[in-house]
């Protein structure tokens, strides 16, 4: 079946400024699993700005599928009720350019990579920026995935979390500059 | 090598140059002249341009390599789920959050929610956040020397109904200076977070007020480079919306797209 034509033109994007934090903030945002609960991680890291310098004003977005790769269907991302998992979470950057998740590792179906995705926002950055977090665990299924294939192996790994030896994944977003971070279209 | 640690926020916010207006609405000038010599040329671009140097914090925070073209994934074709129970009702009237009525003109901000092909998206969040009516947001890095008002926060949430229409009741913000370049002010705007039908639609962006004789003076709203795209920012006075002896009307309508795969995604629904 065709796609008809679109017949709207989109709303344009604009930053989200400084002062965001009032605005889109909420309890427990970042907790898409109970950080006590069994099988939850710790999904952490920090962005970058194009000298290296951390992004103290930004936020990620991450939505994620259960650990049986089915995409969560469910409400409750803004009330958390510490046990409905709705793949859902938002994480604004602290003083330091770090943020952190709980939730968990993402499943997918056999033979594929399992991701978050992910958004980025700051002050600064005139749109919002998608990206892809992936877990490092199945080489193979990196390896034969239909975006990473593409890359060059510097770029790859910048899609690629580091599984800590606590079991927490590590993924850091740079911004500008070496080792910036692929952002996708779609 | 040192490692760069974190400025203060506050420092951060003020552009090191300081270059005069005139010199800022040269470079937008040129920018845009620049953008449509390329569009021209046969360049694919975006609405929005990350690489926008008369927003002078962008300089450092914008990619320089292109966006990779993907195909989404099933995570990227949906959507968090959302409805009243992650938002209470009374969530879309900012002038009732505290024990007084917040100072400044009460308005309603009206709308649809659609897809580029003009399906409504139905039960999705929307989130709002603004300055109050003197330019002041509540927000403890902001210390322009306007009041804050005591019975106002200027944050709301909504979630569309069937129809994908949402409704909020506000204050018109006012305009804020920021640091920019000299003499910057951001002419009056709401902050809109939107969710879509799909993640690939999620979309932030600011509504402004007809005829702010800002526009053409503001880096930010002119990173969105084609006029029929900053037009589409504008809230559209309607005084078929505007009550009587309560509050005056403003219509403004997103559209929220998606690559083609979405179009399939939101027909099987």
């Amino acid at each position: 079946m065709a796609v008809p034509p679109r017949t709207l033109r989109a709303t344009p994007g604009q930053t989200v400024g400084p002062f965001f934090a009032y605005g889109v903030g909420y309890d427990r945002m970042h907790q898409v699993a109970h950080p006590h609960a069994p099988g939850t991680v710790l999904l952490g890291g920090t962005v970058y700005d194009g000298v290296g310098a951390p992004v103290p004003d930004a936020f990620v977005e991450i939505f994620g599928a259960d650990a049986d790769g089915v995409v969560p269907r469910r409400r409750g991302s803004f009330r958390r009720d510490d046990h409905t998992f709705t793949g859902f979470g938002r994480a604004f950057t602290n003083d330091d350019g770090h943020f952190e998740f709980f939730t968990r590792d993402p499943g997918a179906r056999p033979g594929r990579a399992a991701f978050f995705a992910a958004i980025v926002y700051a002050r600064g950055l005139p749109d919002r920026l998608h990206t892809r977090i992936y877990l490092p665990d199945d080489a193979a299924a990196l390896a034969a995935d239909p975006l990473l294939r593409d890359l060059a192996a510097d770029d790859r790994a910048t899609l690629v979390a580091e599984r800590m030896p606590d079991g927490s994944l590590r993924h850091d977003i740079r911004l500008q500059g070496e080792k910036e971070t692929v952002f996708l279209v779609f | 090598m040192t490692v760069p640690t974190a400025t203060a926020p506050e420092t951060l916010l003020a552009a090191p140059d300081q270059a005069s207006q005139r010199q800022i609405t040269g470079e937008i000038e040129s920018l845009h002249a620049e953008l449509a010599r390329r569009e021209r040329a046969g360049e694919d671009l975006p609405a929005t341009v990350h690489d926008f140097p008369p927003y002078r914090s962008s300089i450092l925070r914008h990619p320089t390599k292109s966006p990779k073209l993907v195909d989404p994934e099933t995570i990227e074709l949906l959507s968090p789920a959302f409805g009243q129970r992650d938002v209470a009702a009374v969530e879309s009237d900012l002038t009732i959050q505290h024990a007084g009525e917040p100072l400044g003109e009460r308005i309603t901000v009206q709308g649809r929610l659609t897809d580029s092909w003009g399906r409504p998206v139905a039960n999705q969040l929307i989130e709002i956040w603004q300055a109050n009516s003197a330019g002041r947001y509540i927000h403890q890095r902001d210390q322009h020397p306007a009041p804050l008002d005591p019975n106002f926060t200027g944050a709301g949430r909504a979630i569309t109904n069937e129809a994908g229409e949402y409704a909020f009741t506000t204050i018109k913000p006012g305009p804020y200076p920021w640091k920019n370049h000299l003499n910057a002010w951001r002419p009056a705007h709401i902050h809109f977070s939107v969710f879509g039908s799909s993640f690939t639609q999620r979309l932030v962006t600011q509504m402004y007020f007809p005829g702010d004789p800002l526009f053409a003076l503001d880096p930010i709203f002119n990173t969105i480079w084609r006029q029929k795209d900053r037009q589409s920012l504008i809230g559209v006075y309607d005084h078929e919306l505007t009550a009587p002896e309560w509050a005056t009307g403003y219509r403004f309508d997103i559209v929220v797209d998606g690559p083609d795969a979405t179009w399939f995604e939101n027909e099987s629904e």
